[in-house]
């Protein structure tokens, strides 16, 4: 097996989550740190949205590094999409695709349901929920919380904040009302 | 020529996170479902790693590259924002199937279409920014 096909498999968890810390390190090492979510409100305030509220009125600047950051993991994507590509189909637990399937929700090996994430799907009730509402809801909730997955659950964490540790119980109260409670009512 | 580190830093990012398929929605529901360790085995490495590399840094007193101590700042206690700001965030977490890195990065993955993922979440801080007075904090 060659280098290259060997790290085009899926990377397993003990890799990943070490890794993801290093890139923690990285940002703090050269003088910044590691949040996501940050940016979202960086480039509001770009687009001139200090105009309607204070909260964008801060030196966006700043937090250029943060956007040519986001800028590389978008990069980053796409190398790991193209050329060290999973040679087979994604699996995952099949109690998960039996379930999502009692709700319509078809699993055919791709990391999305496509038939969900489309342009089409965007003018359907379903669409709608999964890409506009989802998303707003991600991007009001992570500025309200002060952080994402990786400010509040690696960043604040490991640094053993409790305001992460409210976030992150916050999170997955979130994720398992949607997925328990609204979910069969979407789909 | 400053910022080409976070270009690298980013790309090594999108790297892990695309081969980790932490972007999958997939791998997202299985979370929310306790059906896979996967996504847990990652969260709790990624915790403990950082965890020890946070230790050593505060113990050593490191430095940085420019020469001064790194610090990180601890976050203003309070309960309601977290809490309420992290439901909120989980509830479009579990639809999105993608929180805010994973947005960007399934761009890189082909999928344009999270165009609109990234726009409604900007959408999103834009409505927080203008009602945020009105929240609990």
């Amino acid at each position: 097996m060659t280098l290259i096909e060997f790290i085009s498999n899926p990377w397993p968890w003990f890799v990943s989550g070490p890794m993801i810390a290093i890139v923690m390190f990285l940002l703090l090492w050269t003088g910044e740190n590691f949040g996501v979510s940050s940016t979202l409100r960086s480039i509001c305030s770009m687009s001139g949205a200090s105009k309607h509220s204070n909260y964008f009125d801060f030196d966006w600047k700043s937090q250029t590094w943060n956007i040519i950051f986001i800028f590389g993991s978008i990069i980053g994507g796409f190398l790991a999409s193209t050329y060290i590509q999973n040679p087979e189909p994604l699996l995952i637990n099949n109690d998960t695709i039996n379930d999502l399937a009692a709700l319509g929700i078809n699993f055919n090996g791709e990391i999305i349901p496509n038939e969900l994430f489309n342009w089409e799907s965007l003018l359907t009730v379903k669409g709608f929920f999964i890409i506009i509402i989802g998303g707003f809801l991600v991007g009001f909730g992570a500025r309200w919380a002060g952080g994402c997955t990786s400010g509040h659950a690696i960043s604040g964490l490991s640094n053993l904040q409790i305001p992460s540790l409210i976030a992150v119980v916050g999170f997955f109260i979130g994720g398992l009302i949607m997925t328990f409670l609204f979910f069969p009512l979407i789909f | 020529m400053k910022y080409i580190k976070f270009l690298f830093t980013g790309i090594l990012f999108g790297i892990i996170m695309t081969k980790s398929e932490i972007i999958s929605w997939f791998r997202i529901q299985e979370m929310f479902r306790f059906q896979s360790f996967h996504m847990f085995g990652i969260i709790g490495s990624a915790i403990v790693t950082g965890l020890i590399l946070v230790q050593i840094i505060k113990r050593k007193n490191m430095k940085n590259i420019y020469g001064s101590s790194i610090c990180i700042n601890d976050k203003k206690l309070s309960i309601s924002r977290y809490l309420f700001g992290g439901i909120v965030f989980g509830l479009g977490w579990a639809l999105t199937g993608a929180c805010p890195g994973p947005m960007y990065i399934m761009l890189g993955n082909g999928y344009a279409v999270y165009v609109t993922v990234i726009l409604s979440a900007l959408l999103g801080t834009f409505t927080y920014g203008v009602v945020k007075d009105k929240l609990p904090h």
